[in-house]
């Protein structure tokens, strides 16, 4: 081409078409231009990629793609609530008013092993976890000790435990009736999320129908006494976790939290008198814009589905209200303090896609659970993007970026095609029993590992970066006495109770298990009368039996 | 040389199963036959599979902090039923000073987080026995 033909076109060129010229005459980096979840993505995202107006909104305003509330953190700042529990009711009490004494402004417990399966800690096959990964609860009393001198009709409160949920809260209500607080002004959540479990975080109790009997159960008590809490606190987190690609977190996650309202609709409950109360967990993975693409999909999906799909009519029950927690497996054990940084963009990256709660994770928790000094630098993180940052001056900042809101776009139609293979497998609980979640997950965490072995995606410190001489991190050692400790506190409790009564108390249990009955009475009597957990959940399982996985990999 | 076998274990409660699955899969692509135990195994269960099995190697993957009581529990029934062939490794959130005395007990290595699929691969290559 001649010079003046060459000028000639470019002068006709729009200008768009000018930059993407220019663009092919650079060569690329030899990078993956794709996002975590292995979607491409490419060099510029312009006014062409923008959505109707009417789908991007304002906050407060249906769809809520830009956030649940008009004033948002401008308002009110989220919850920073740090998920804390180890050894025995007595350390994590200590644990929790250390965090209130640090200005966290929610409570949020881990549980053990032992029980999240409806072990007590006395049981063969607790051996060794008692205390581990959370704190061990078997009785009342432990869950007494476990909030003894925090106002619990001051605080709100997260138990992050899923199949013996209905358990614990019977535990938690009946240990605020005793401390002269009815149910109805306790505030909080409780995970309760029975189908991610079996597609996920793989703790159960029992066969799935009978633990959705369970959780509709709970749901519909507590929406009747329970007017603050929060019954089912929809968890995509461990989807995430378990190496799932952001659009099949969204997707599932979302599709189980609609199989719930559908169950409640059929159990004859009006959907406006539950859905304002349910709630979301979401995972905040490394790859920022994708993260906030996420939640701010989520957001509209929902709000879609309840009022045009189940007919709500009360606008509550259109929001998606979420916590987030940074993620647990982007976290390196190699130069563990390279954590604090990527928890620091995770975190952003679910405050501008506009959380509502927040869990930072602490910097040594690919080697054991946090120190007290990590912990502190987790909540410190949460703080300085809440007061130093100045993202929490504007409403959805990044509400009408180009590229945000084509990768809004793309996870929202990402998901109403899992949508739609789900309903042709017959709904979520009939994917679940035919394991498609579980097979889709284990392939895409494959394939993100893959990458990480071949080197095209680099995890800094890990494949790329490394020094072998590292010094060695003080950890968190959880003392083994704590599990003869606990031992001894569940067996206390064993020895001083009336026998006849909890004998009598798992009697009813039975008995109501095999009606369609609601079980929440009868689990509160159990309760009452100190009847552990684990004998409560092998009083279920002579009714229902228990679950036993077919693996796939 | 005939095919290696390998059991993935995982003992205990824990159900983070993503660095299990991983591996078994890995170890199945490299060619190797590989049985999956599923979630929530005691010991028991689990030396008993690699008997039926007549596996040459097990990997336990543990991320509940309770490897150090059921790790020695595993190797001390494999010895107990006279089995001193069957490289044992575990996997998992395992803090570098317990390294030395799992290896102590018999372990032929550890691998925590960050390991590389090809580096198990590689290592159960050359250390089990066909």
């Amino acid at each position: 081409m001649s010079t003046s033909n060459y000028l000639m076109a470019t002068y006709l060129q729009t200008p768009l078409e000018g930059w993407q010229d220019a663009y092919r005459a650079t060569p690329e980096r030899d990078a993956l231009f794709t996002t975590l979840s292995g979607e491409p993505i490419r060099p510029l995202y312009t006014e062409r990629d923008l959505p109707s107006q009417g789908d991007i909104g304002l906050p407060g305003q249906y769809p809520f793609t830009r956030g649940v509330y008009p004033s948002m953190y401008r308002g009110r700042l989220w919850t920073m609530r740090q998920f804390a529990g180890f050894g025995t009711a007595e350390e994590t009490n200590e644990r929790f008013r250390y965090l209130l004494d640090h200005g966290q402004t929610g409570l949020s417990t881990a549980f053990d092993m032992p029980s999240l399966m409806g072990h007590d800690s006395d049981h063969p096959r607790s051996l060794g976890e008692v205390g581990r990964e959370g704190v061990a609860v078997d009785t009342l009393d432990d869950m007494e000790t476990l909030f003894g001198g925090i106002d619990l009709g001051a605080v709100t409160v997260s138990m992050t435990i899923n199949a013996p949920a209905a358990i614990m809260l019977a535990f938690y209500v009946v240990a605020a009736e005793r401390n002269g607080i009815p149910a109805h002004r306790l505030g909080g959540t409780i995970q309760a999320d029975i189908l991610k479990e079996y597609i996920a975080q793989k703790e159960w109790c029992f066969p799935i129908d009978p633990a959705m009997r369970l959780l509709g159960d709970m749901i519909e008590w507590s929406s009747r006494e329970m007017p603050r809490w929060h019954p089912v606190s929809i968890s995509g987190y461990h989807i995430r976790e378990a190496g799932s690609t952001a659009a099949q977190e969204l997707a599932f996650t979302l599709k189980d939290g609609l199989t719930y309202v559908e169950q409640a609709i059929e159990r004859g409950l009006d959907v406006d008198d539950f859905a304002p109360r349910l709630s979301f967990f979401f995972n905040a993975q490394i790859d920022f814009f994708e993260e906030i693409a996420k939640y701010r999909a989520a957001r509209r999906i929902w709000a879609r589905e309840l009022r045009e799909t189940y007919g709500a009519k009360n606008p509550k029950s259109w929001l998606m209200r979420f916590h987030t927690q940074t993620a647990g497996v982007s976290l390196t054990a190699q130069q563990p303090l390279n954590n604090i940084v990527r928890t620091a963009i995770e975190a952003l990256a679910g405050v501008l896609g506009g959380t509502q709660s927040l869990h930072t994770n602490s910097y040594d928790e690919a080697l054991a659970l946090p120190t007290e000094e990590a912990v502190r630098i987790a909540l410190r993180t949460q703080q300085i993007i809440a007061h130093e940052t100045g993202v929490t001056n504007t409403i959805d900042p990044l509400g009408g970026s180009y590229f945000v809101e084509a990768l809004t776009d793309r996870l929202e139609a990402q998901a109403y095609e899992y949508f739609r293979r789900i309903d042709e497998l017959g709904g979520m609980v009939q994917a679940v029993k035919q394991n498609f979640p579980q097979r889709e997950i284990a392939d895409a965490s494959f394939e993100l590992q893959t990458e990480i072995d071949e080197g095209r995606r680099v995890v800094v410190g890990v494949n790329r970066y490394r020094h072998d001489d590292e010094d060695e991190l003080p950890i968190l050692r959880i003392d083994p006495a704590l599990e003869s400790k606990q031992i001894g506190r569940v067996q206390a409790v064993k020895a001083r109770r009336d026998a006849d009564a909890v004998s009598a108390t798992l009697a009813a249990i039975r008995e109501t298990a095999a009606t369609e009955r609601n079980l929440m009475p009868a689990l509160l009597e159990a309760a009452r009368a100190h009847a552990t957990e684990g004998e409560i959940v092998e009083a279920l399982q002579d009714v229902w039996g228990s679950y036993t996985e077919t693996p796939v990999f | 040389m005939r095919t290696l076998r390998i059991v993935v274990a995982k003992p205990g409660l824990d159900g983070h199963d993503r660095g299990a699955k991983i591996i078994a899969r890995a170890l199945r692509d490299a060619g190797m036959e590989v049985i999956y135990t599923g979630l929530h195994q005691t010991p028991e269960q689990i030396v008993e599979t690699v008997i039926q099995e007549d596996a040459h190697a097990v990997g336990l993957s543990i991320l509940s902090g309770a490897h150090m009581t059921l790790v020695p529990r595993v190797v001390e029934l494999l010895r107990g039923q006279g089995i001193d062939d069957v490289v044992v490794t575990v996997g998992g959130t395992i803090p570098a000073e317990d390294i030395p005395e799992l290896k102590q007990l018999g372990v032929s290595e550890v691998f925590t987080p960050g390991a590389s699929t090809q580096d198990i691969v590689d290592f159960i290559r050359a250390s089990a026995v066909a």
